[in-house]
């Protein structure tokens, strides 16, 4: 009876060590992204001032994910007027499917569709970059050049997301307004006097105002995120070389994911 | 009478143990100024680790690394990025940046400390890599070049902003005899020119005999052995005899 309780006392024990392993790691894992993004954040400021990287990174942050923006939010426009226009039609208010759109990009799909199509093309070739360096000691090259990592490969990506997410968002609201216009007007046959005056009429700037902020969050979140999964490629206990690249990049990018949706949870309730 | 020399660089009782293994186990070392010190030993004894204490890659567990007398663990960021700023460090596996051409890897340093720019900028690159003769390969990457030639554009690398202390993890591992004994006189020409205090981690004997004033022998996590190469190859120390006799045996059969 007594090497019964003994043992179930070393389980419980055993177990307790390990959740609190894992929550060890959990809080150092969270201060140390903590630092790397202030790190990040300070040296933007920093003279001499990288104006170069920054529109390099622009380049590839932005203007390359253009193309994918544009066709994800012209789809989801679209499939919006659709399932909108079917949707309202029973009770007889397909006239409001101008706002429902506008309001349903503006305010949630715009933002958080561009998070993650950011996160999709540029977020893992960030973290798969940075990773790279890493392992092949470049990162410790740099160092030894007496040029600081953080500054030299995040602080760039962080200021050129904060440029280009939020402008991404802005194309994404449009493009998908005017998708919703293609279904619910040019296919279905509402009147598009009728759409753009109910979307005129529904949006308000605290509309806008949100989503932006949401897509700045977002930004800063994102690529702190990638940038961060890269940099610590060396500290996996999972995997080493190429395989631990892998996983960095796989991470990065899951984790970027859950963090934008429950992130835009929690930013909706503060806005609604 | 005898003339008591301060090391610019010492390592005194240093300890460093990963994930439970020991690497370093009580390191003395002394290394002094407009000398090339070179340190050998085994494969996989701790040579690059103790190369990296140097530059503050790696911090001892235990012990002190002392550049010019004071403990580097005692300076401020700023003395110990005036530090970084006299060093240079050739990396084993030349860790060249491969998104960035020859040139661009090789003006990345001076681009970036700002100490040039502009036509002044191109000009001492273009001079840096004429002096290693590889001046036709500037718009290469990384990727597209043999071991040989990244090596010498690790070299450049390294040399380029002039540094006053220069370190070499293996310079010429994977290089054949030709290419070998053209790195080391390439390292020899340049500190006889510019007169760096030159830190090399090698195997490579007796070839490293000839451009090195000083050896170290990292053996057990210790050094056993510092001084001249005529010492050391007259020391009747077993482990030294093993090492000296096996290399000098596999140099023959190669």
């Amino acid at each position: 009876m007594t090497g019964k309780l003994m043992d179930l006392l070393r389980y419980g024990c055993s177990m307790a060590a390990a959740v609190g392993g894992r929550m060890l790691a959990l809080n150092r894992g969270m201060g140390r992204w903590a630092l790397f993004f202030a790190d990040g954040l300070r040296h933007i400021f920093t003279w001499p001032w990288q104006g170069d990287k920054i529109l390099q990174q622009i380049y590839f942050i932005g203007y390359k994910s253009m193309p994918i923006v544009l066709l994800t939010s012209a789809f989801t426009g679209m499939v919006l007027g659709l399932q909108g226009y079917y949707t309202l039609v029973k009770f007889g208010s397909e006239g409001m499917l101008g706002a429902a759109v506008a309001l349903s990009i503006i305010r949630e799909m715009g933002p958080v569709f561009t998070a993650i199509m950011v996160v999709a093309r540029a977020g893992s070739a960030m973290a798969a970059e940075i990773g790279v360096m890493r392992i092949s000691e470049q990162i410790d090259a740099l160092e030894t050049m007496d040029i600081l990592p953080v500054r030299y490969l995040f602080s760039p990506r962080l200021a050129a997301a904060l440029v280009s997410i939020p402008l991404l968002t802005a194309i994404f609201d449009v493009v998908g307004i005017l998708g919703g216009y293609v279904t619910g007007s040019l296919l279905l046959g509402i009147s598009p006097g009728t759409y753009f005056a109910r979307v005129e009429s529904s949006v308000e700037l605290h509309d806008v105002f949100g989503g932006f902020l949401k897509a700045a969050n977002f930004a800063i979140m994102v690529v702190t995120i990638c940038c961060y999964h890269g940099f610590y490629t060396h500290l996996r206990s999972d995997g080493f070389g190429a395989r631990g690249v892998g996983m960095s990049t796989t991470s990065a990018v899951v984790t970027s994911c859950v963090v934008v949706l429950i992130a835009d949870y929690i930013l909706t309730s503060f806005l609604i | 009478m005898t003339v008591m020399r301060t090391p610019l660089i010492q390592f005194d009782q240093v300890f460093k143990s990963f994930g439970g293994k020991s690497v370093l186990q009580g390191v003395d070392l002394e290394i002094f100024a407009g000398e090339t010190t070179t340190i050998i030993g085994k494969s996989g004894i701790g040579k690059s680790v103790l190369l990296k204490h140097i530059i503050g890659l790696l911090a001892p567990d235990s012990g002190r690394v002392l550049f010019d007398g004071r403990p580097l663990a005692q300076m401020s960021g700023s003395q110990l990025r005036a530090i970084k700023t006299q060093c240079s460090y050739m990396f084993q596996n030349s860790a060249l940046f491969d998104s960035l051409t020859v040139f661009e890897n090789i003006a990345l340093p001076l681009k970036e400390r700002r100490l040039a720019k502009g036509a002044g900028l191109s000009a001492r690159v273009r001079s840096t890599m004429a002096q290693l003769d590889i001046a036709e390969i500037e718009n290469n990457y990384p990727a597209q070049l043999s071991g040989g030639m990244k090596k010498r554009v690790a070299l450049a690398r390294a040399l380029v902003t002039e540094p006053s202390i220069v370190l070499f993890d293996e310079p010429t591992t994977g290089l054949d005899p030709v290419r070998k004994n053209a790195v080391h006189r390439m390292i020899a020409e340049h500190q006889h020119r510019f007169g760096f205090t030159g830190i090399m981690v090698s195997h490579e004997i007796p070839d490293v005999f000839h451009i090195s004033q000083r050896i170290a022998m990292l053996e057990g996590g210790r050094i056993i052995f510092q001084g001249a190469c005529r010492e050391l190859q007259t020391s009747q120390h077993p482990a030294i005899r093993a090492f000296i006799d096996n290399t000098a045996v596999k140099e023959r059969i190669a």
